[in-house]
């Protein structure tokens, strides 16, 4: 498990070793990742980060067209794996988690201790910082930073 | 009334039961529900889901036919577990005075029902 964010790292392992779940993505609603378990290759990563939260921005304009504040998870389930996505508020942003679980585990757990992490999270996420505005020119090194962070390569 | 919410209320009516849940084995989620407060639903349906899995699977793999009721007991009551057609659980949380016959021989009877 690697993380940008090291107060991250506690709330997430807990709720790794109690879920079972596969793969796990954690990243702001643009898509920026703030921690992942179980990806090996950074292009995976990135194309699930922006595929999650384009789907999130789908589903949370659906619903508000629908007339619904908000959907609180999407669930796919597939034969050999399922797949949640859930967006949170956290003290740092608007957050997206999307898991990745198989057979051995179910739903309902996951879900479970999903909430008990964003809970933990939201109580121990550092208030001060605000996040600097990106610039077109540190942008490559800060994503080469982030990718090194999150593949120790 | 539906069939799931008169068998909730069936088990309920028996003394020392602190609510009922039907609930998907597979998938731990909350099918119906009828609890008192301070019992949580959802984690009662994700943990006894989970549970309901194991046990089956290590009864699968002991060549054992599956349970059809499972009794957790903890310190300060119990939770019953009568596995019902389709994948469906009927769960009881109950506390330490409950009566454990009755609520057996209701569970197991209106589990049947259930699907």
């Amino acid at each position: 498990m690697k993380a940008l964010e090291p107060w991250v790292v506690q709330p997430l392992e807990t709720f790794l070793a109690e879920s079972a779940a596969r793969l796990t993505l954690l990243m702001t609603s643009s898509g920026q990742v703030v921690a992942q378990h179980g990806f090996s290759r950074s292009l995976d990563v990135m194309t699930a980060a922006a595929l999650g939260a384009g789907i999130v921005a789908s589903t949370e304009e659906l619903a508000r067209l629908m007339g619904a504040s908000r959907f609180e998870a999407l669930v796919h389930n597939g034969q050999r794996q399922s797949c949640m996505l859930a967006a949170f508020a956290t003290p740092r942003g608007r957050w997206i988690g999307l898991v990745v679980f198989g057979p051995e585990t179910s739903v309902g757990i996951v879900r479970l201790f999903f909430d008990q992490m964003v809970q933990q999270l939201a109580a121990i996420a550092p208030r001060e910082q605000t996040p600097a505005p990106m610039l077109a020119e540190n942008f490559e090194t800060e994503l080469n930073a982030s990718l090194k962070a999150l593949f120790g390569r | 009334m539906t069939a799931t919410q008169a068998v909730l209320d069936r088990v309920t009516r028996v003394p020392g039961i602190r609510g009922a849940l039907v609930i998907a084995a597979t998938d731990g989620l909350v099918v119906a529900e009828q609890l008192m407060d301070g019992v949580d639903g959802p984690a009662a349906a994700a943990l006894t889901g989970s549970l309901v899995g194991r046990l089956v699977r290590t009864a699968d793999g002991a060549a054992m036919r599956p349970p059809t009721f499972i009794h957790l007991r903890g310190e300060d009551g119990s939770v019953l577990a009568a596995l019902g057609p389709e994948d469906l659980v009927l769960v009881a949380v109950v506390g330490p005075d409950a009566n454990l016959g009755l609520a057996r021989l209701e569970m197991l009877d209106a589990a049947g029902k259930l699907g």
